[in-house]
C-alpha cells in the first residue's frame, strides 16, 4: 500500500464521500480551486471533480458558513464546513452550540443536523494567541456534538469518513503539525467508528490518555521510559467526546495509574473530566492520584522559546509519570 | 400591483384570523392562569405572517423566531400538535422538548424556530443552498424583526445569499421595537430595506397592514427566488400591539404610538377589503366561528394530553440516544 500524508488522507476521505453521495458538499473560506484548494490544501483537486457548487468558497463569514451548513443539513444534505482556524469558532458559537448541537433534541428528534466542521489549530508554529488554541473542551461541554481528532493519517482517513456518515454534528480538529505525517494508506472505504479509542501502545505501569498531536509525545515518552523499565500504555481517544469510557477504564484498571495529556490549557480541560471519572469508577484499582498534563494557563505566546515553554513537552510528561510511580 | 383574486383573499383572511384567534386564545389561557408559559404575542402582525405564508407553496421552507406563532399556524401546523407543544405535552410537534420558542414541524415546512435574534437568516441560506444544490425548486422564507437587522449574522447572511443568488426571501417584520427598544433608539437607517442595496439585493418596504401591499410584495419575492433570480429583502411595516412577551411591561410605549397603531390595526382594514370584494359579514363571521371551534378542540386536546416521559431528557441528544 502507498504511503500518504494526513492531508492526503483527509482529501481522499472527502473525495470518496462526495463521489458516493451527491448530498455531500464542502464550504468554507478559500476552499475551492480558485483559491488553491484550501489554505492547507485539504480540498485540493476537488473543485475540478465536483464543481464550485459542491466546493463552495465563501466570504469570511463564519456565522454564515455554519448557518448555511446547519440549514443544508436540515434539508437532508451533508455539508462539510471549514472554519479555517479553530480560534475563529468564537465568531460562530451561536450557530454551533445553540443550533447545530441542539436542533435534534429541541425538535424531538425531527431535525438531526449532520454536519462536519473541519478546523485546524496547533501550538508550535508561531501563530500566536489567536491562531493556536485547542478548544475541544468548549465543545465537549455541549450535549449533541461529537468532537474528533486524528493523530495519524490512517485514522484521519477513517475518522473523516465516519464523521461524514454521522447523523449529528462533528467538530473535526486537524493539528497543523500533523498534516505532514506519513503512513500507510488504509485504502478506500476505510472507516474508524466514532466513539472508539485505540490502544496506540500497550503497557502495564501507567496509562496515558491523550489525543491528536500529543499522542506522538506520549509514544516518544513510552519509548524513553521503556529503557528505564517503565511500561507505558498510550490510549489515543480519537473521539474526544463522547469518549470511549470502556477502553479508558479498562486500561486504567489494568495499569493502576493514569495520566491525562492534552495541548489545551490544563484547568477545566477534558483531562480534568476524564480524571474525575477515572477516580470515581476505578478508585479501587488506582495506586495513586490521576495526573494531568496540559498547556500553560495563559495565551499561547509568539516567541519560539516561550511557545516551547508553554506547551506540554516530554519533560513534563516524564516528570509526572515518575512522580506517579514514586520514582522522583 | 396586480389585484389579489377572491380565492387568494379568502385564503389570506382565513390564515390571518387563524393567527389572530390563536393569539387571543393563548392570552385568554395565560390571563386565566390555565397555563403559565413564555408566549410572544403577535397581535398587530397577523396579516404579515398570513400573507407571507399564503405566498409560499406547501413544500417551501420557513425559518421563524420565538414570535413565530403567525408563521407556524398560517403555514398549517396541525393545531393539536401546535398547542400540544406550547403546553409542553408529549403530543406536541417536538414531544414537549422545544416549546413555544422552538416549534419545529418539517411536514409543514417549519424547519427552525430560533430563540436567538438574527440566527435564522444564516440557516435559511443553508436550506436555500440545499434547494439550489439539488434543484428541488423550493423557496425558503425567513422571518425576523427590525431588531435582528443589527446583528452580524444578518449582514453575513444577506451578503452570502446575494453572492450565490440563493432562493431565499428575507422578511423583516418591522414592528418598531427590538425587545423594549424603539426603532429610532436602535437604528438610524431610514428603513431596513434600504440596506439591501449595500449587498446588491433588491429591497422593498411595504405597509404590512395593507393586504394589497404585503401579499404582492412577498409573492414577487417568492417568484423571483423560484425563478433563480436570487434573494429579496421585504420589510413589512407593522405594529407589535403588546409588550415583548406576554405579561411584560410595555409602559415604554408612548400613548401616541399606541393610538397610531390602533388606527392602523390590520384586522378591520382586512375586513373592509373583504367586504369590498362582496364577502358578507355572515360569511366572514362563520369563518371565525369555525376557526374558534377548531382552536377550542385543539386546546382541550392539548390540556388533556399526557406529559412527556422524564426519560425524554436522555433521548434525541445524538443518534445513538434516539
Amino acid at each position: 500500500m502507498a504511503q500518504i500524508t494526513m492531508t492526503q488522507a483527509l482529501n481522499l476521505a472527502i473525495d470518496e464521500a462526495m463521489a458516493d453521495d451527491p448530498g455531500v458538499f464542502c464550504l468554507g473560506e478559500d476552499v475551492s480551486a480558485k483559491q488553491g484548494g484550501g489554505v492547507f490544501k485539504v480540498t485540493s483537486g476537488l473543485t475540478e471533480k465536483y464543481g464550485e457548487h459542491r466546493i463552495r468558497a465563501t466570504p469570511i463569514s463564519e456565522t454564515a458558513i455554519i448557518g448555511a451548513a446547519v440549514g443544508a443539513a436540515l434539508a437532508g444534505q451533508r455539508p462539510i464546513a471549514e472554519i479555517m482556524l479553530m480560534n475563529f469558532v468564537g465568531v460562530c458559537m451561536d450557530q454551533i452550540v445553540n443550533h447545530a448541537a441542539k436542533l435534534r433534541f429541541m425538535s424531538g428528534g425531527q431535525t438531526p443536523c449532520p454536519i462536519v466542521i473541519r478546523t485546524t489549530t496547533g501550538v508550535g508554529v508561531g501563530f500566536g494567541g489567536q491562531h493556536s488554541d485547542m478548544l475541544e473542551a468548549w465543545f465537549a461541554h455541549v450535549a449533541g456534538i461529537h468532537v474528533v481528532t486524528p493523530s495519524n493519517p490512517a485514522d484521519a482517513r477513517g475518522l473523516m469518513r465516519a464523521s461524514i456518515d454521522a447523523n449529528d454534528p462533528v467538530i473535526f480538529i486537524e493539528n497543523i503539525l500533523c498534516y505532514g505525517l506519513k503512513a500507510e494508506d488504509p485504502g478506500p472505504g476505510y472507516r474508524v467508528p466514532l466513539g472508539k479509542a485505540a490502544i496506540a501502545r500497550e503497557g502495564t505501569d501507567i496509562s496515558i490518555i491523550t489525543y491528536g498531536r500529543t499522542v506522538l509525545d506520549a509514544l516518544a515518552v513510552a519509548d524513553d521510559l521503556a529503557k528505564e523499565g517503565i511500561s507505558v500504555e498510550v490510549v489515543d481517544l480519537r473521539t474526544i467526546a463522547p469518549y470511549d469510557e470502556a477502553t479508558v477504564l479498562a486500561s486504567v484498571r489494568k495499569t493502576g495509574r493514569a495520566l491525562t495529556l492534552h495541548e489545551a490549557v490544563r484547568p477545566f480541560g477534558t483531562g480534568a473530566e476524564i480524571a474525575a471519572n477515572i477516580q470515581e469508577k476505578c478508585w479501587d484499582s488506582l495506586k495513586g492520584p490521576v495526573r494531568r498534563v496540559g498547556g500553560t494557563f495563559s495565551a499561547v505566546p509568539f516567541a519560539s522559546h516561550l511557545e516551547q515553554a508553554w506547551i506540554p513537552n516530554k519533560g513534563h510528561i516524564i516528570e509526572q509519570i515518575k512522580a506517579s510511580m514514586g520514582k522522583l | 400591483m396586480a389585484q389579489i383574486d377572491r380565492d387568494k383573499l379568502l385564503d389570506i383572511y382565513t390564515r390571518t384570523m387563524k393567527v389572530n384567534r390563536t393569539d387571543e386564545k393563548f392570552r385568554e389561557l395565560l390571563m386565566g392562569g390555565k397555563v403559565a408559559v413564555m408566549y410572544y404575542c403577535v397581535r398587530g402582525q397577523e396579516l404579515v405572517s398570513a400573507a407571507a405564508m399564503a405566498a409560499l407553496a406547501k413544500e417551501d421552507y420557513v425559518v421563524c423566531t420565538y414570535r413565530g406563532q403567525g408563521e407556524q399556524t398560517a403555514k398549517g401546523i396541525p393545531m393539536e400538535k401546535w398547542w400540544g407543544e406550547c403546553l409542553g405535552k408529549a403530543t406536541g410537534t417536538c414531544k414537549g422538548k422545544g416549546g413555544t420558542m422552538h416549534i419545529t414541524d418539517p411536514e409543514t415546512g417549519i424547519m427552525v424556530t430560533t430563540g436567538v435574534v438574527g440566527s435564522g437568516l444564516p440557516i435559511a441560506n443553508g436550506l436555500a443552498m440545499a434547494s439550489q444544490n439539488n434543484g428541488d425548486g423550493r423557496v425558503t422564507l425567513v422571518s425576523f424583526g427590525d431588531g435582528a437587522a443589527n446583528i452580524g449574522g444578518f449582514h453575513e447572511a444577506m451578503n452570502m445569499a446575494q453572492l450565490y443568488k440563493l432562493p431565499v426571501v428575507f422578511l423583516c417584520q418591522n414592528n418598531r421595537y427590538g425587545e423594549h427598544t424603539a426603532y429610532a433608539d436602535h437604528t438610524d437607517s431610514p428603513t431596513i430595506a434600504s440596506r439591501a442595496a449595500g449587498y446588491g439585493m433588491p429591497g422593498v418596504t411595504v405597509d404590512g397592514n395593507d393586504v394589497n401591499q404585503i401579499y404582492p410584495a412577498v409573492k414577487e419575492a417568492v417568484d423571483r427566488a423560484r425563478r433563480g433570480e436570487g434573494p429579496t429583502l421585504v420589510e413589512a411595516m407593522c405594529y407589535r400591539m403588546m409588550g415583548h412577551f406576554f405579561g411584560s411591561d410595555f409602559s415604554y410605549m408612548p400613548p401616541e404610538h399606541i393610538a397610531e397603531m390602533k388606527a392602523e390595526d390590520p384586522l378591520p382594514k382586512l375586513r373592509k377589503v373583504m367586504l369590498e370584494h362582496q364577502f358578507t359579514e355572515e360569511e366572514l363571521d362563520a369563518i371565525v366561528a369555525d376557526i374558534d371551534a377548531q382552536i377550542n378542540a385543539a386546546v382541550e386536546h392539548a390540556l388533556a394530553a399526557p406529559l412527556p416521559d422524564t426519560d425524554e431528557i436522555y433521548k434525541d441528544v445524538l443518534e445513538e440516544t434516539a
